[in-house]
């Protein structure tokens, strides 16, 4: 009974992990560049499918991938802003995020045809095999690597963003852009490098997403509309909640699937539509 | 997110357009296979109920699978397992559109821009994973064996031709009420909050209950076009209540010209003949949608009927 419930737990924290960090690049995204980032789903398959291929066509292991993948994935998506997205400022911020739909289809319309449908398994590095038996139940190694490298990532980035002097022209930026630009900040390289560091943020939890989850075209678009509903329910753009909610609701989510598992994938949205009942701008969002 | 003018060319030439179409939809069955011409008059009929809330109204709705795919499976329980008629069928699927629409938009109005976009997926979401997990919805499967029937209790639907009529006169219906919704008071009030919220609300209106009232009735419409569909295709299918659908619509409205009336007909049209024509190919229908997305968004926001009525008014005002 124990056990299950904490290897639910567990399993929530994890998906909670993954939430935390996708939802995080798509609020910085959101909030500096006005664009809710559709094509997130697909950077973060991106991620876990370019380490697949790099391990099986190539025999390029993890540690290399989980280096190399985000910063191509980044790099790509600098590219993508610089050539698609910069277009569309000054524009009502719903035609960005028809943009990035329609990317998002694109890459995973391409990869089903080149790969199937179907899934493909990424085996857990060497390294992190094997697992600690704790007094209340087992914990794999890869699993505990993974939550802790992401509330790592989301603590660190968190500080730089509060902390920093680049954090403050970001928060500065998504303030204001005009005004930071006239201070001679070059806002739109800003643009493009957070678009970048997005989505290698979701690259990169699609690498981390690989040996745990089955590698296929479609993972994106299944977990980017509950990273969607996290973001609303944390409150659009806000970096803290979109980690905070996260983590959150993956653990409401484990703890769901341990008293009644059918309910477990709907909960994202009840959360959602209860948060926005009583704060309608979320948790730790400011009503505009 | 665009402007409307009024039509160019007099009242006229109006109506000879309007009389055209009319003509070719009493054509259509002859001249294309009536199933696809049924399909597309559905379509066109959701992306028309779409167009009043994310043309006309200036919200975008990312959760109108819901309504379209509710429907269908409330359609189908109605005809199917209670054995009652086509036309109280689609009744109950514009009645569960209209309810949930009504739940759904009172919570996603108080907020606009990508968070209504946000909220609305969030409970088209819902939608879809009660459809998965309940009994009788049949899960992945989909809601299979939902009986044509006989309209009215005369016209039997069995026949493809009755059935395309039957279509027809549907949609018709469900046009003229947008129409209606569209050049009545209401409609103008709607464009006012689209162009600019605060003046509209200085000036007096009850902004809160003009947009409700504008998401139900669109929601209650899309509903009656899933319903529609479900009762020729004889069968709801899960994927409809997916986000892709959601997506679709935003397409054909986007595609054929937002705030126009046409515009989402000819748009639906367009997308029906895109994923016949690519049927075979796997999921290059998903690439090419994506691609004709991002093309639209890029160079021609306007839409199709939008361009053209772009180019017809500036050859009228000689500019």
């Amino acid at each position: 009974m124990i056990q299950a419930l904490f290897g639910q737990l567990l399993l929530g924290l994890i998906n909670g992990s993954f939430y935390a960090l996708l939802s995080l690049g798509l609020a910085v995204i959101f909030g500096l560049l006005d664009v809710v980032n559709f094509a997130h789903g697909a950077q973060y398959m991106l991620g876990a499918f370019l380490a697949w291929i790099l391990l099986a066509r190539f025999g390029v292991g993890y540690w290399v991938a989980i280096v190399a993948v985000p910063a191509s994935v980044g790099l790509a998506a600098m590219g993508m802003e610089r050539l698609l997205l910069r277009r569309l400022q000054g524009l009502d911020n719903l035609y960005g995020l028809l943009l990035t739909f329609g990317v998002a289809l694109v890459v995973e319309g391409l990869f089903q045809n080149a790969f199937g449908i179907s899934g493909n398994s990424y085996p857990v590095p060497a390294e992190l095999k094997g697992g600690i038996r704790l007094p209340f139940m087992y914990l794999p190694l890869y699993r505990a690597w993974v939550v802790a490298v992401s509330l790592f990532t989301c603590v660190a980035s968190w500080l730089v963003i509060e902390r920093t002097r680049l954090g403050s022209y970001l928060r500065a930026g998504t303030e204001n852009p005009r005004l930071l630009q006239a201070f001679g900040v070059n806002v739109p390289l800003m643009f493009t490098v957070t678009y970048g560091f997005g989505a290698a943020l979701a690259a990169f939890a699609g690498v981390m997403a690989a040996p745990i989850y089955q590698v296929t075209p479609s993972m994106g678009s299944t977990v980017i509309v509950v990273v969607f509903a996290v973001v609303v329910a944390g409150g659009m753009g806000s970096i803290l909640g979109s980690i905070v909610t996260g983590l959150g609701l993956g653990l409401v989510e484990g703890l769901t699937k341990f008293l009644y598992p059918p309910a477990a994938s709907a909960v994202a949205f009840v959360v959602m539509a209860i948060v926005l009942l009583v704060r309608p701008a979320g948790f730790f969002g400011r009503t505009a | 997110m665009s402007r409307t003018e009024a039509a160019p060319g007099g009242p006229r030439r109006v109506l000879f357009a309007y009389g055209l179409l009319v003509a070719l939809g009493l054509g259509a069955p002859f001249l294309v296979y009536p199933v696809f011409a049924m399909n597309v008059l559905c379509l066109a009929l959701f992306a028309s109920a779409f167009n009043l809330i994310l043309g006309y109204a200036g919200l975008l709705s990312f959760g109108h699978a819901a309504f379209f795919g509710g429907a269908a499976y409330a359609a189908g329980l109605v005809t199917r397992d209670l054995g009652l008629s086509p036309e109280l069928g689609l009744l109950a699927g514009v009645a569960f559109a209209a309810l949930l629409g009504a739940g759904t938009g009172a919570l996603a109005i108080r907020r606009t821009g990508i968070a209504f976009a946000m909220i609305t997926l969030g409970f088209a979401q819902l939608v879809h994973f009660l459809a998965v997990e309940m009994g009788w919805t049949g899960g992945e499967d989909g809601f299979q064996r939902i009986p044509r029937g006989r309209a009215l209790g005369v016209l039997d639907l069995q026949h493809n031709l009755a059935a395309y009529y039957f279509t027809y006169v549907v949609f018709l219906l469900g046009f003229a009420t947008l129409h209606r919704a569209i050049h009545s008071p209401f409609g103008r009030v709607l464009r006012a909050i689209r162009e600019n919220e605060p003046r509209a609300l200085s000036l007096g209106y009850d902004v809160a209950r003009h947009k409700l009232l504008a998401f139900v009735l669109s929601a209650a419409l899309s509903g009656l076009a899933g319903a529609l569909r479900a009762i020729v295709n004889q069968f709801a299918a899960l994927p409809d209540l997916g986000w892709h659908t959601s997506g679709a619509v935003i397409l054909m409205t986007l595609l054929g010209g937002l705030g126009t009336e046409m515009g989402p007909s000819v748009g639906a049209l367009l997308v029906a003949a895109l994923e016949t024509g690519l049927a075979g190919f796997g999921s290059w229908v998903t690439v090419v949608t994506g691609a004709v997305f991002v093309a639209c968004v890029l160079t021609f926001r306007r839409g199709l009927v939008g361009e053209v009525r772009t180019v017809v008014l500036r050859s009228f005002h000689g500019g």
